[in-house]
């Protein structure tokens, strides 16, 4: 009893210590990263417009997803994706570039264990949760639908 | 003669050899000039970073033991761990020398947990000469406890860096050099506290529970050292023990730092400080050695901490328990009162000038 209360002491002392992430400069620093990556997007996908003026919009986006996927990954790979993460914070994380990213950092790291249980096994240690929660909330969605 | 928790040596162990080695990053730091190698690319030429730690770590110990003047095969047993699942770099390590090897876990607190343990094996007069060894590596600790170096993502203000390098002693019965007089063993503390970006705040509870111990049994005060220094509380750890340590009544001053706070300079962008085994045994195998040779430094209280965290346990829930080991490290150098002075001057100008433009920027 008397230990649960220390630590509990403790706990708020360090949580009144402890440094904070001041939120303005990184909300700034966030959307304005993001708004560049969703302007870079949308620049893509009207290039592709404007040059094969018969492609249907729907496959354009694909497309422009495409593009957005390999410039993410092709920056990892480079090592200047993280340097824009540690600026950028949720800014380049939310876009699906920062999708891209997850999946090619832990496969770089995970080269060394082999090609199975490194890259095949690792590759989706970060990305997996989001697929997973995607997958279970469009059940929940779809379920719903069907009901209304 | 032993107390509690500490044991003071009869037979002084002296250290003859000792050797350190930083990656680039390091070699930038507040350290830089003290250490004996500093490698180009951290990757030490190894396909892999486990490999590179291994190898820092070989390098280490071979290289302690020609500083001490002596061949391998003098040295009767290498006490060595790290940071990795099952102490690999160590074992790996040892692998390649014709010694017995005891492995050691104490996570970053297992520098003053090698050489407390050695310094009682030849206290007790069963060992002559044998080597101290840890290290650590950034980028092996980083994929096993937290995320692939090229994930986008951002670190807490409190997270420390871990420090790539690698550092040994050799400990002998006789020779010329620093003694070490006396060591504390600590006790597993636990505050509560569950935030692994935190590990300063979880492991400066184990700091003051070992400083305590130390001073209660010696009968010693923070005045009776020249250097107090705690292995890698960081800059928001080293300042919590500084607020425990006053409110249990004992007021440290200038004359304690913490390895992890001094290590990186400001601009390096590693938030609280360095943290890792490395840490302190490169400090501690570069800097306050080569005080202590010279004479600049007299008397020593050196106690890295350790958090005995795996990434299993936090992910269950359980809360960050802390280990500190201390030992005492005492120069044989005896030298003239007058010049001890001017030194001891000169240092406190230095620190206050340093202070005074860090507080501009």
């Amino acid at each position: 009893m008397e230990e649960k209360k220390r630590n509990e002491a403790y706990n708020n002392y360090v949580k009144a210590k402890i440094p904070k992430t001041r939120p303005w400069p990184s909300l700034f620093n966030s959307f304005l990263v993001g708004g560049i990556i969703c302007t870079i997007g949308q620049g893509i996908n009207d290039l592709i417009m404007l040059w094969f003026p018969n492609l249907a919009e729907q496959t354009a986006w694909g497309y422009t997803l495409v593009i957005l996927v390999f410039i993410a990954s092709f920056l990892t790979g480079i090592g200047v994706y993280d340097k824009i993460g540690k600026f950028a914070g949720g800014g380049s994380i939310v876009p699906i570039t920062g999708f891209s990213n997850s999946i090619t950092s832990p496969a770089i790291e995970f080269k060394h264990e082999g090609i199975i249980y490194g890259i095949c096994v690792k590759m989706f240690t970060i990305a997996g949760p989001v697929i997973v929660a995607g997958i279970v909330s469009s059940i929940i969605v779809g379920l719903v639908y069907l009901f209304i | 003669m032993s107390y509690n928790q500490t044991i003071v040596f009869k037979n002084k162990p002296v250290i003859i050899g000792s050797y350190s080695i930083v990656g680039p990053k390091e070699g930038k730091g507040n350290f830089g000039p003290y250490f004996n190698y500093v490698m180009k690319d951290d990757s030490f030429g190894e396909d892999s970073y486990e490999k590179a730690e291994k190898k820092m770590l070989e390098s280490a110990i071979v290289g302690a033991i020609e500083d001490a003047k002596i061949k391998p095969k003098d040295i009767q047993i290498i006490l060595a761990g790290d940071l990795l699942n099952q102490i690999i770099s160590s074992s790996y390590a040892a692998r390649n020398f014709d010694v017995a090897f005891l492995g050691l876990f104490g996570a970053c607190s297992t520098m003053a947990e090698s050489l407390a343990i050695g310094a009682t094996f030849i206290d007790s007069s069963h060992f002559d000469k044998l080597v101290c060894a840890t290290g650590s590596h950034f980028s092996s600790a980083e994929r096993q406890f937290r995320f692939p170096l090229e994930l986008g993502n951002q670190r807490p203000p409190a997270s420390q860096w871990t420090v790539t390098g690698s550092g040994a002693t050799v400990l002998s019965k006789t020779g010329k050099g620093p003694k070490i007089t006396m060591a504390t063993f600590g006790k597993v503390i636990d505050f509560g506290i569950n935030d692994v970006n935190d590990m300063g705040a979880a492991m400066a509870p184990a700091a003051m529970n070992t400083m305590l111990a130390h001073f209660k049994d010696t009968g010693r005060t923070p005045d009776d050292y020249d250097l107090i220094v705690t292995g890698d509380l960081g800059k928001l750890g080293s300042e919590i023990l500084v607020d425990l340590m006053e409110y249990n009544g004992i007021k440290l001053g200038l004359n304690y730092n913490d390895c992890g706070q001094m290590y990186f300079t400001r601009n390096q962008n590693t938030l609280s400080g360095g943290s890792g085994c490395g840490c302190s045994a490169t400090v501690f195998n570069s800097f306050i050695i080569s005080k202590l040779r010279k004479g600049e430094l007299k008397r020593v209280l050196f106690m890295p901490t350790g958090a005995l965290m795996s990434t299993t346990a936090s992910q269950q829930g359980e809360t960050i328990p802390g280990v500190c080991h201390a030992i005492v490290i005492e120069s044989d150098v005896e030298e003239n009162k007058k010049i001890d002075r001017n030194k001891k001057r000169r240092v406190t100008t230095t620190r206050k000038v340093s202070y005074g433009t860090k507080k501009e920027v």
